[in-house]
């Protein structure tokens, strides 16, 4: 059987998610687009009313939600502002190694206090020299007596500026690869580490965005996750259950996008009648609608099959892909649209052209994504 | 203390509304529905006061079963249990204050609070009319002296302030703010610069599930929800006509004066 009415408490959630979004993230998204300033009113906010920190289990203080849940409530995020939505969920993506592969101890100290107050994580993968080929990894740790020694850096960190543990993930033997990758929680106030610049970016600009530089840092050995060279796998398992949520930004943006290409079409008048009466408008208009459909529905099965214990990698990777394409497709085509004023920054739309596009690069760029896709592929015939 | 509060359920102010081919009635296909946000207000005042006083929050609603849809949302606000009194044909305020009468004579609570009107009909007659029928003392428009951006706002003070069988109640009046004291038990309506409602949480929502929801019917409470009021037609307001610029302030205020008279 197929269905796809949401159950009455997945219609509560996404009511409370979306009237968040229009009345609290909407209003105030041109405001961070434009400074750069990071949204600290509204995570508060969005922390009070539990938006963030959905993936941290119920025994550890949070509401455990399944993936598809998740989903349902990003859309609506990702709807009011993506920049502020990456910002939110930059804390499950820096606890889901640890909800993964943590002792009970430390998912008792590095996941629970999450729960009770408003802190924020930030995860720690990519670095200057290393994007797509994150095994190629610099940042190392050595093993100094009773402690490790952490040296590095790491770009790219959402959050990293405000955060007050970070994930990151190091090699103890570059010659091993992917093998020799460890997953260590730090905390930001240990001695050695220091954050380094804050991007200008061109989008999700109220998201912070920052380089963290680490310095002869002693991590105990208590903060490594799993066994030393499990941290690739680590992170892997990780990406494939937060990809749905990049996947289901992808649609948020792109829904925002399409109800003001909507709503415009019908406002705007040329050769006396509105744009909305033009075929060339309708034409794209239903595109958009069709491909926004289309791209909710692959998320949602990729959240399902996660949800479901089902090898699901193809097609969170399938989600994001064509998501997050979409978006980039949707958010143009609503500037196009908007003619002349879809290009200036007094209409909503081109800020949400440039947010979608980071949805195609980070957490696995589409290219990675289709490296996945062909690999599953080839090997099932 | 024990808070009986109301809520109803309201088409959602965002969607456009269409009138139905009978035109006596609202197209119902593809509506969504919303707390009504007066109604919000006085789950939002209830939950402060229980919260300061002790006791607890009962909400009610009348109408058809998937009302409890805005029950679940009251009760994952904060409200301890619901009443649902399930009815799906016509209702006019009247039926419904003579239901809440039932209802507030099973559970005899200090104090009823209301949202001062629906947003869908308008008609700001449910509260009145229940305080009359109860032979009750009534505050209606509940307001308060603090603005929406204050600390206690912020700290979630309740506007409505009780101290023994005594409510002091700020409200609304035409030439500014009026300050009545009314003997408890009593129908308090709330106005939209009371407070400003939370969010339910997303795990509230999840604990809300638990909570009790009594069913009731206008049978089993023995009451003849017969409309007294009857719909003739509903009619879309006409179309806003283009608005006129003027020159300078001698024309906007001549115009004011002649043409829109509202000022003389």
């Amino acid at each position: 059987m197929i269905g796809f009415e949401l159950s009455d408490d997945q219609k509560a959630l996404q009511e409370t998610a979306r009237k968040f979004a229009r009345n609290e993230m909407w209003p105030k998204a041109p405001h961070h687009d434009k400074t750069s300033e990071f949204p600290h009113e509204i995570m508060k906010k969005a922390f009070e009313a539990g938006l963030m920190n959905l993936s941290i289990p119920q025994d550890l203080g949070g509401p455990g939600f399944a993936i598809l849940d998740q989903c349902i409530i990003t859309e609506e995020i990702a709807y009011g502002c993506v920049g502020m939505g990456t910002s939110m969920m930059a804390n499950d993506l820096a606890l889901t190694p640890i909800i993964l592969a943590g002792t009970p101890e430390q998912k008792q100290r590095f996941v629970k206090p999450f729960a009770e107050k408003l802190k924020y994580a930030s995860f720690g993968l990519t670095e200057p020299g290393h994007g797509s080929d994150a095994a190629g990894m610099e940042t190392r740790i050595e093993k100094k007596g009773d402690h490790y020694l952490l040296n590095g850096s790491k770009c790219w960190i959402t959050n990293g500026g405000v955060a007050d543990q970070l994930t990151v993930f190091c090699t103890i033997d570059r010659k091993l690869g992917p093998k020799g990758i460890c997953a260590i929680v730090v905390d930001k106030n240990m001695p050695g580490v220091s954050v380094g610049k804050h991007e200008d970016k061109m989008g999700q600009r109220a998201s912070e965005t920052v380089v963290l530089n680490f310095e002869d840092v002693k991590i105990p050995f208590d903060r490594l996750l799993g066994k030393e060279g499990e941290g690739f796998k680590i992170a892997m398992q990780t990406l494939d259950r937060t990809r749905p949520l990049v996947a289901i930004s992808g649609v948020g943006v792109a829904r925002a996008a399409l109800e003001h290409a909507v709503k415009y079409s019908k406002e705007r008048k040329q050769f006396g009648q509105p744009i909305s009466g033009f075929q060339g408008i309708q034409f794209m208009l239903a595109d958009m609608a069709a491909d926004v459909e289309a791209s909710r529905l692959l998320t949602w099965e990729s959240a399902w099959m996660i949800d479901a214990g089902k090898p699901a990698s193809m097609y969170s990777s399938f989600a994001k892909r064509v998501s997050t394409d979409t978006a980039m497709k949707v958010t143009t085509d609503a500037v196009q649209v908007f003619g002349g004023y879809g290009y200036v920054k007094e209409y909503p739309v081109e800020k949400l052209m440039r947010d979608a596009k980071l949805l195609q690069i980070y957490e696995g760029t589409n290219q990675i994504q289709r490296v996945v896709i062909a690999r599953e592929l080839l090997k099932q015939f | 203390m024990k808070i009986l509060c109301t809520v109803k359920r309201v088409t959602d102010p965002e969607v456009k509304l269409k009138i139905g081919a009978d035109q006596k009635s609202i197209a119902t296909d593809n509506l969504k529905y919303v707390l009504n946000p007066f109604d919000e207000i006085a789950v939002e005042e209830a939950i402060r006061l229980r919260d300061k006083h002790q006791g607890e929050v009962i909400v009610v609603s009348v109408g058809p079963s998937d009302v409890s849809t805005q029950l679940r949302t009251a009760l994952a606000m904060g409200a301890d249990r619901a009443i649902q009194i399930v009815h799906a044909g016509e209702l006019d305020s009247d039926g419904v204050a003579r239901l809440l009468q039932k209802v507030y004579e099973q559970e005899k609570p200090d104090v009823v609070l209301m949202g001062k009107l629906s947003v869908d009909n308008d008609s700001w007659q449910a509260g009145p009319l229940l305080a009359e029928y109860l032979g009750l003392p009534q505050a209606t428009y509940a307001s308060k002296n603090d603005s929406l951006e204050s600390d206690n706002e912020k700290n979630k003070v309740p506007g409505i302030t009780i101290e023994g069988t005594t409510a002091t109640v700020v409200r609304e009046a035409d030439g500014g703010i009026e300050t009545l004291k009314v003997q408890l038990p009593a129908v308090i309506t709330t106005d939209l610069r009371l407070n400003i409602p939370r969010y339910p949480s997303l795990p509230n929502i999840m604990k809300a599930k638990k909570k009790e929801i009594k069913e009731h019917t206008p049978q089993s409470l023995g009451v003849d929800v017969t409309p007294k009021v009857r719909v003739l037609k509903f009619e879309l307001p006409p179309a806003r006509k283009a608005g006129v610029k003027v020159a300078d302030s001698a024309e906007l205020l001549a115009k004011l004066r002649s043409e829109a008279k509202v000022i003389s």
